[in-house]
């Protein structure tokens, strides 16, 4: 490895680092705006200057490719006098509005200038003035703080894929603004605002919220989606007051999308906080005592297989497994997580994961999309396929037509028959996936909600296992899950095992067969009703609690602890950050009330019910790792062959569940997004 | 120079005319094609051309699906760069050069001039005939200054007089001749010597 000298000692370092990067290594800090690791290298900021032997002037250390043998000095008095100017620079044209700017506190360049500035201004011109930009309902500008260090220009064109935003005029009149300042039409338009060192770019729901040392700060993970992005929850008192990004290269980068940022003022809106009876058509205020009795009471006037449960889409392991002791309890087994009839094959882990794992993508040499429309189903997931298209041309093809995925790729038809010739070999498409060393194939829920979902599931997987491209080291063999407990509801076994008939659940809620039906958080189930008394369990005021004839108050994601698992199949902890309002309680707690009040034995706790979790779990490694590579059982199952057009279910990509549909914000980016749908593209 | 704003009043659409096509067709010949974008500029100055000499948001937009760019791109070029007008100018488009030599040797006359004869401030559009004035920076034509550029011809050696008379021609739509207005060819030295003490040819 080749070497290099910092402040006198020599370290080694990885060829192709920059100068900076050798710096980090060496455990030196050098300051920057511009330079950002996860984004190309513009260096026009200037504050990264070192001094490197035998250069007459200092070099820009982001952008100097580290070399064998230079001799690089972070601490004599030319780099402080450049840092010096640089700052000075810097702040010449800077408001000095801290006090009332959102960033304070936060913000890079308050504390590089703390380190780095000088404390008084020579610039005695008239300062720039820019005028605010509109970038849409999430970012709040303020332009006359920005330095122009193009750091969210650079994201929304390589990350985000959506080249809007651009520098336009030059020199002292050079302005950061979206194309005619239409607002951004990404998912992860939000991330600029991270990404941005001053306040130029700032929260608009979060703006004069709170300052940054007020919040207290919890680790967690996020359920908007499966892809399960690892987030900051930032609270003031109990109210969730923004939701941040938190590094984590195996899933989301330093990113996360808007829904995931911006749901959570839904979490103070709509809120269930006592329990509700319907009476006279109409909910009214209850008591916990009062509810339980009349749900008690109907449970014990039906049979039991006329008993059945729904579980939502945010419901976390040990809550589901609470549910599913309650039910076994009173005998029923009619249980369902899934909102709309995808075919899925229970029986082992590589079924219903996603194989490759987000990492995989990037190494990957063709991807193939099989009804699905990445881009809103798993946003986080998108950007990685658009990585690897960006960096390595990855060939993205697919059968169905997803619209718009920021990447270029191409629609091989939208017809069944296409996926039964690549299986039969007959297709162009089958000889690039046999000879591609890592292939991916993606299969989205549209797909398998199709007739021959069956076939085309089992079918795809039986060609790979044949062809032995199902490896320890490579698993093509994707399936991409939309709602972040289906995962792991699937591995606590749930749906009883039923080979024949995958919908029994469904067929019967069809039929009338149930008389109680138990919606615990589920809000997306269509279902017409009827006679049959529901009971809602959740947190929202939503379409849940409208068809409920008792309401339950229960806690959000931010609420209580838990357990979920991505559509990796990766375990992670979600976090209590908050606690919940009014009367409502934990689900499990909940079960234990109702087990209580039945005179039944099987209370449970928290830490048993997670343990047992923990024990459940197939293939489990450990915390936050992928599951273990189990090698597959190939079982060969009857599937018919349909031959029909794939169609990807549109997604409402801002009102997906309960928590996003009660968010302002959310609602406001759905107006937009559907006006720019109305009058045709965005500019 | 402050940030050149886009005009309010734009008109729908904009495409070459087949005499530009053609131009176009040469203009690619220039850039490999993986580097297609690069013909930006040119095409930019080629819609400039055929748009009585501005750039509307149709024709930007029109050249980024031409060399299928963002939209944003084109925009920030035709923003960066100061002969890129994107509002209406004059028929008779006068840039008058302030840069030192120009300036040493009376472009501020030219342009009190400018503000009384066309229009009080820059980039207006005359009340009489259909003239615009703006100060530009250096015009490469320090050796006879004070200078002007009308449309794509130099007025040099200009003196107040001079410049009156020129100013004055324009509003009437009737331009004099380019030139040097001290009866110098091109840039020739004042006495009729070359270099050498000769006579110029």
């Amino acid at each position: 490895m080749p070497k290099i000298t910092i402040n006198g000692k020599e370290i080694e370092f990885d060829k192709g680092m920059t100068v900076l990067q050798a710096c980090e290594l060496a455990n030196v800090e050098i300051p920057r705006f511009c330079y950002h690791e996860k984004l190309s290298i513009a260096g026009n900021c200037r504050m990264c200057l070192v001094e490197m032997e035998k250069s007459p002037k200092p070099i820009a250390s982001c952008a100097m490719p580290a070399a064998e043998g230079m001799n690089i000095k972070t601490n004599t008095y030319l780099v402080e006098k450049a840092r010096k100017g640089v700052m000075e620079f810097l702040l010449a044209n800077h408001p000095l509005d801290c006090p009332v700017c959102d960033q304070g506190g936060e913000c890079d360049l308050q504390d590089q200038s703390l380190y780095y500035g000088v404390d008084k201004s020579r610039f005695v011109e008239n300062k720039r003035d820019v005028k605010e930009k509109y970038m849409g309902p999430l970012i709040k500008t303020q332009m006359t703080r920005c330095i122009h260090c193009t750091r969210c220009v650079r994201f929304a064109t390589e990350v985000a894929g959506v080249p809007e935003i651009g520098a336009i005029g030059r020199g002292e009149n050079m302005q950061i603004t979206t194309y005619l300042e239409k607002s951004m039409e990404s998912e992860l338009s939000a991330n600029v605002i991270d990404l941005c060192p001053v306040g130029a770019l700032t929260s608009k729901p979060y703006a004069f919220e709170a300052r940054p040392w007020e919040l207290k700060k919890t680790e967690s993970v996020d359920v908007m989606d499966a892809v399960g992005s690892n987030i900051r929850v930032d609270t003031y008192n109990w109210e969730v007051k923004r939701i941040l990004p938190r590094l984590n290269n195996d899933i989301n980068e330093e990113w996360i999308s808007d829904k995931t940022r911006y749901s959570c003022d839904g979490l103070l809106k709509q809120r269930l906080d006592v329990p509700y009876i319907k009476k006279e058509n109409k909910l009214q205020k209850s008591n916990w005592d009062e509810a339980l009795d009349l749900l008690i009471k109907k449970i014990k006037e039906v049979q039991p297989n006329e008993i059945a449960g729904h579980i939502g889409d945010m419901i976390n392991m040990e809550n589901a497994l609470g549910f599913k002791k309650l039910f076994n309890l009173i005998k029923s087994n009619n249980l369902e997580f899934r909102e709309k009839k995808f075919y899925i094959n229970s029986s082992e882990k590589i079924n219903y994961i996603f194989g490759s794992s987000i990492n995989g993508i990037e190494q990957s040499d063709l991807i193939l999309l099989i009804g699905t429309n990445p881009r809103h189903e798993a946003s986080m997931l998108n950007a990685r396929i658009r990585k690897a298209f960006v960096q390595k041309k990855v060939p993205i093809f697919s059968i169905g037509d997803p619209g718009d995925l920021t990447y270029d790729y191409k629609i091989i038809s939208d017809k069944t028959d296409e996926i039964k010739k690549i299986i039969n070999n007959e297709s162009e498409l089958s000889n690039k996936i046999l000879s591609a060393k890592n292939p991916i194939i993606i299969i989205g829920e549209s797909v398998l909600e199709l007739e021959s979902g069956k076939y085309i599931f089992e079918e795809i997987k039986n060609f790979l296992i044949q062809n032995n491209k199902i490896s320890q080291e490579w698993n093509p063999l994707n399936i991409l899950i939309q709602n972040a407990s289906t995962v792991g509801l699937l591995d606590l076994k749930i749906i009883p095992d039923q080979k024949e008939n995958n919908f029994t659940f469904f067929d019967n809620l069809e039929n009338k067969k149930f008389k109680l039906l138990y919606l615990l958080g589920s809000d997306n189930l269509d279902f017409k009703k009827d006679n049959e008394f529901v009971v809602y369990q959740g947190s929202h005021g939503d379409r849940g609690a409208e068809v409920a004839d008792i309401v339950l108050p229960s806690a959000t994601y931010t609420e209580q602890e838990g357990l979920y698992e991505n559509l990796e199949g990766r375990v992670q902890e979600c976090k209590k950050a908050s606690y919940p309002i009014g009367e409502a309680l934990e689900d499990w707690k909940i079960f234990n009330r109702i087990i209580k009040k039945m005179g039944l034995n099987g209370t449970t706790n928290f830490d048993q019910l997670r343990k047992e979790v923990l024990n459940s779990i197939p293939n489990f490694s450990d915390l936050n790792e992928l599951p273990k590579n189990v090698e597959s059982k190939n079982s060969k199952i009857q599937s018919n062959f349909v031959s029909e057009k794939i169609t990807i279910r549109e997604l409402d990509y801002y009102y997906t569940n309960s928590i996003s549909r009660s968010s302002k914000t959310m609602s406001e980016c759905r107006q937009i997004r559907q006006k720019i749908k109305k009058d045709g593209t965005n500019n | 120079m402050s940030l050149k704003k886009v005009h309010e009043d734009q008109p729908k659409d904009f495409k070459f005319n087949s005499e530009n096509l053609k131009k176009v067709e040469e203009i690619f010949k220039r850039y490999p094609e993986k580097n297609k974008k690069s013909a930006v500029m040119p095409l930019l100055y080629l819609a400039q051309k055929q748009n009585d000499n501005w750039i509307p948001l149709a024709a930007m937009k029109y050249i980024a699906n031409y060399l299928s760019i963002p939209y944003m791109s084109v925009y920030e070029v035709a923003t960066f760069y100061t002969m890129y007008n994107l509002a209406p100018v004059g028929k008779h488009f006068i840039q008058v050069c302030t840069t030192t030599p120009c300036l040493i040797r009376g472009a501020d006359k030219i342009v009190k001039l400018c503000k009384e004869k066309i229009s009080p401030n820059e980039n207006e559009i005359s009340k009489q005939g259909s003239c615009s004035w703006m100060e530009v920076e250096c015009l490469g034509a320090c050796v006879s200054a004070p200078m002007v550029q009308v449309n794509d011809d130099y007025y040099e050696d200009l003196d107040e007089k001079s410049t009156k008379d020129i100013l004055e021609s324009l509003i009437k739509d009737k331009p004099l001749k380019p030139g040097s207005y001290r009866g110098r060819k091109n840039t020739a030295p004042e006495q009729k010597l070359n270099t050498k003490g000769e006579n110029h040819a």
